[in-house]
């Protein structure tokens, strides 16, 4: 066997590591961090979240006072600068305070489906072919109906408040959750590197953890992030219809329904809570963008 | 440069050196197809009946066309797929039935290095983590034993550890990847490792390295491999024995100087012509093989090479033939080598040799 | 093919069962008695007594659903407990309503999508390719019940050109200018959200096609521009297409928001007024009614992508 002359081992001699070691997650962030476009919208969330978690201190009056005096003042009212409300009630302190509602209502279905839908993805990725049918199957009944349909009829039917919102949201973001989660589970299940692992006789739940999901939690991210621009405006949505977050709590969905009305009195001001809602919504949809191009990468030589 | 520590030393060996290491006993497996034909549900017989034994400390060539089954093979034979039909005995013990050994017990001794592709390792673990994996998880060891053992087993493989332990598989070459994949069949201590198209992605220089590895590995750890490939010249290379297989089954088995230089199975024969050579004499002329590759979903019927033979004969489709001895260690399942076969040329096989 | 078709409607007979269940247990999700929910508390009790035994809240709860199913399926879906009409028929009239605002609407968003989707992805890397982006992620994160106040605000407040709100006519396909005139802005609304999925799925699907080498190759061949963005654009078809359909079912059931907005008296605004009334059998089958056209405009599409595309059969 040694006729073949032997060549040099890998590495020379001498040679030194000529950079830190690449991984994956360091790469993805050194791609965000160039990214321009992501980086300020980041920026404005960051703004948009510290404005909502520091309300007491941003906001300007009390939210939830008001007096029918200073009704419907426009845009550049020397102390509102923003306008009042059709109680008084000044419209930038309602929009902080709101936002944390909004926020809120926006971000913890979302949270909770992820953990929940992403455990019934994975498994129904990995289980074999009797779970995956059960949970498939179940998912597409839900997945059946339009969401806007779901979120208004389960919360038409038990009613209205942050807590039903949230609960309403969360079962009409798990179906399109499991989805993804399985269809990129069954992906990495049949890579070679998987296969290997098995063969090594680990134990199921290891090779879970280390094998699958690195590389499925990149993909989930990326979803659940776009979920948060479409729950936000669902759930103001479902507080406009008045199933959501009830008055006199300050929302923004609700702002706007409450501000329908004014319309014909002072559009600018009515008009502002969906600024709100679509500068957030829309910052949430970029990020999930730059979210997955920064992960769109060939690791591959 | 032997660890006799590191390789189990023969702790392990129960039956001695007489006893084969793997004996595989009519090894079925049969897939379902797409089709559904008048209700019978089409089966694509990608293993249909596999026997071979292996001695200790040697190496088992296995050659065939792509689709022949092997690597189906030696997926069954670490029971990633489930076979219908057959017993794999390791070492004296059967697997898989109750006094046997366990699938778990046995993947423990039995390891497989995958071809080099761009997913069989990790993208999102260092390659220490890769080898450490499953000492850690199977063997459950602690995290500062298992990185220690991972180190060791990559200087053995020629990466140096403070280089590459840290570094992701994206930044290795083919042939590093390739030692990577090596190092982590080794980490769990195997006696049989299996390699499926092992040096196929390499090129040449790469894999003269790689099969120089694997032969000090295989002197220093006191291993046996079962060799995998389509590549004629490589397993002529490597191989003690070899094992040449067509759609799903064994045709010719032998000894490396038996198939290259007395072959006698048509298939083999015409396998052996298609190679490609260095030398100006032996130029393939006209291709040796006639017809198409049949499909496993429907072969046919008797021996499943006659459609593609030149000596086929009305035998061939009525009657399988059985790998039967020709010589002491030569095996070969063709009408032509048995008398009394029916087989008007089966008069010819007993003596002539060489 | 055959087979295909076998098991996909297999598999929307059970979906739908599966909706069914869910469109009748919603009810049963509400806290309380559902009898007290439709009664004001001091009726008597023989009125009470009646109507338990009409709706069968005394039998078992499966008894029920099936006694429900069984209406269901021969058309009844019961009778409001409001107006006492039957829901069948007011469902389907608002329903009408409806597709009058989410066949346009789907139509004019698949041209509005595709044609901002295919010039961002012909001027790819150019400006012109971010502002057509934008367009269509502005689709998506626009509350699109907000964008109809502003452009009620617009078009009917500041300029006067158009009706706020309201259907004009009695109904059924708008035949005269004034009819038509009340379908602008809520058709206008509506459309956004089909333009931003349909214009993001088109500009990834056509810079995905682009990337191939058989524009280039027609290019290469002499090949004017436009016929080569014709040639692309059958490739990105289907879909596309496909998407549409999905978004005009989705538009059947989410057009609640703008019904309200615009006072427009189909079956969103319908379902609306059955939540806040707790008008349970018009719930129910409204529920049921708009995600089974859900399902089964899934199962068209999905039908006419495998007879188009062979690739899609598994």
């Amino acid at each position: 066997m040694t006729d073949i002359a032997v060549v040099q081992p890998a590495i020379k001699p001498g040679e030194q590591p000529d950079s830190e070691p690449r991984g994956y997650w360091r790469t993805v962030g050194d791609r965000l961090l160039h990214d321009r476009v992501t980086l300020g919208v980041a920026a404005v969330l960051l703004v948009i979240i510290s404005l909502a978690a520091f309300a007491p201190w941003a906001a300007t009056h009390d939210p939830l006072q008001g007096s029918v005096i200073r009704r419907l003042k426009p845009v550049g009212t020397p102390g509102y600068f923003l306008g009042t409300d059709e109680t008084g009630r000044d419209i930038w302190s309602r929009l902080v305070y709101g936002g944390r509602l909004s926020l809120v209502c926006g971000i913890t279905p979302v949270l909770l489906a992820t953990m929940i839908g992403g455990m019934l993805g994975l498994l129904a990725g990995v289980g074999g072919r009797l779970l995956n049918t059960l949970i498939m199957r179940v998912v597409d009944v839900f997945y059946a109906f339009p969401s806007v349909l779901l979120a208004i009829a389960i919360c038409g039917v038990i009613g209205a408040g942050i807590g039903n919102t949230i609960l309403s949201l969360t079962v009409v973001f798990i179906a399109p959750i499991v989805r993804v989660t399985e269809s990129l589970t069954t992906q990495i299940k049949t890579r070679d590197f998987v296969e290997a692992a098995r063969a090594s006789a680990a134990p199921l739940f290891a090779i879970i953890r280390h094998q699958i999901l690195p590389s499925v939690l990149g993909g989930i991210l990326v979803y659940a992030t776009s979920l948060v621009s479409i729950s936000i405006i669902l759930s103001a949505g479902l507080s406009f219809l008045g199933l959501g977050v009830t008055p006199p709590n300050p929302e923004w969905g609700l702002m706007l329904n409450a501000l329908r009305q004014s319309i014909f009195v002072n559009p600018i001001v009515a008009a502002l809570p969906g600024v709100a809602i679509v500068i957030t919504s829309l910052c949430f949809n970029l990020l999930s963008d730059g979210l997955r191009s920064a992960m769109d990468i060939k690791l591959q030589t | 440069m032997t660890d006799r520590a590191l390789s189990g030393g023969n702790a392990r060996d129960r039956g001695g050196p007489a006893q084969p290491l793997l004996l595989v006993r009519e090894l079925k497996k049969h897939f379902p197809g797409k089709g559904r034909w008048l209700g019978r549900r089409e089966m694509v017989q990608a293993v249909d009946g596999v026997s071979f034994s292996l001695a200790k400390g040697t190496t088992l060539g296995v050659v065939g066309e792509s689709g022949c089954g092997k690597s189906t093979t030696a997926r069954l034979l670490l029971y990633l797929i489930k076979p219908d039909a057959g017993e794999v005995i390791f070492d004296g013990e059967a697997v898989g039935v109750p006094q046997g050994l366990t699938i778990r017990e046995l993947r423990v001794q039995m390891q497989m290095v995958f071809q080099d592709s761009y997913s069989s390792l990790n993208p999102r673990a260092t390659i220490a983590d890769i080898v450490a994996f499953g000492p850690r998880t199977a063997k459950h060891l602690r995290r500062q034993p298992a990185r220690e053992r991972a180190e060791r087993l990559l200087e053995q493989v020629g990466l140096r550890p403070s280089f590459f332990a840290r570094r992701y598989p994206h930044e290795l070459s083919g042939g590093q990847r390739q030692r990577v994949n090596i190092a982590r069949a080794l980490a769990l201590q195997p006696r049989l490792l299996i390699l499926d198209e092992a040096v196929s992605a390499l090129d040449k220089s790469v894999e003269a390295q790689i099969l120089n590895l694997l032969a000090d590995l295989r002197r220093d750890l006191d291993l046996t491999y079962i060799f995998i490939s389509h590549d004629l010249n490589v397993v002529r290379h490597v191989s003690d024995r070899v094992v040449v297989m067509y759609l799903g089954r064994i045709v010719e088995a032998g000894s490396v100087e038996d198939i290259f230089r007395r072959a006698r199975h048509p298939y083999t024969q015409a396998l052996l012509r298609a190679m490609p050579s260095m030398d100006p004499d032996r130029r393939t002329a006209a291709p040796p093989l006639i017809g198409d590759p049949p499909n496993p979903i429907n072969p046919p019927s008797g021996c499943r090479f006659r459609t593609r033979c030149a000596f086929a004969e009305e035998v061939c489709a009525q009657v399988s033939p059985r790998l039967d001895p020709i010589d002491r260690q030569h095996e070969v399942a063709c009408h032509m080598m048995e008398s009394g076969a029916g087989h008007s040329r089966s008069h010819i096989a007993a003596g002539a040799d060489g | 093919m055959a087979r295909f078709i076998a098991f996909r409607l297999c598999h929307t007979v059970l979906i739908l069962f599966g909706v069914s269940v869910v469109a009748f247990g919603l009810i049963h999700l509400i806290p309380g008695n559902p009898l007290d929910i439709l009664l004001p508390p001091e009726a008597p009790k023989t009125v009470v007594d009646q109507l338990r035994a009409e709706f069968g809240f005394d039998k078992p709860l499966y008894l029920q659903y099936l006694a429900w199913l069984g209406r269901v399926l021969t058309g009844n879906l019961g009778t409001s407990v409001f107006t006492g009409l039957h829901v069948t028929h007011e469902l389907l009239s608002a329903l009408g309503n409806t597709l009058v605002l989410a066949v346009p609407a789907a139509v004019l968003g698949f041209t509005l999508g595709t044609t901002f989707g295919t010039i961002a992805a012909f001027s790819h890397g150019r400006p012109l390719d971010k502002v057509c982006s934008v367009i269509a992620i502005l689709g998506l994160s626009m509350p699109h019940y907000w964008l109809g106040i502003a452009l009620v605000i617009v078009f009917a407040v500041l300029w006067n050109v158009l009706p706020a709100a309201g259907m004009g006519g009695t109904g059924g396909v708008p035949t005269s200018w004034e009819e038509i005139q009340y379908m602008i802005l809520p058709v206008a609304t509506l459309s956004m959200i089909p333009m931003g999925v349909i214009g993001r799925m088109v500009r990834s699907t056509v810079l995905e096609i682009l990337s191939h080498e058989f524009p280039t190759a027609l290019r290469a061949k002499g090949l004017r521009s436009r016929r080569v963005v014709f040639h692309v654009l059958k490739n990105a078809a289907p879909p596309a297409l496909a998407v549409m359909g999905l978004q005009l079912g989705y538009l059947l059931g989410g057009s609640i928001l703008v019904e309200t907005v615009f006072n427009w008296p189909g079956s969103g605004q319908f379902m609306n007024l059955a939540i806040f009334r707790r008008d349970i059998p018009v719930l129910q089958g409204t529920v049921l009614v708009l995600a089974s056209f859900f399902v089964l405009i899934n199962l068209l599409v999905d039908l006419l992508q495998a007879l188009i595309d062979p690739r899609m059969r598994r």
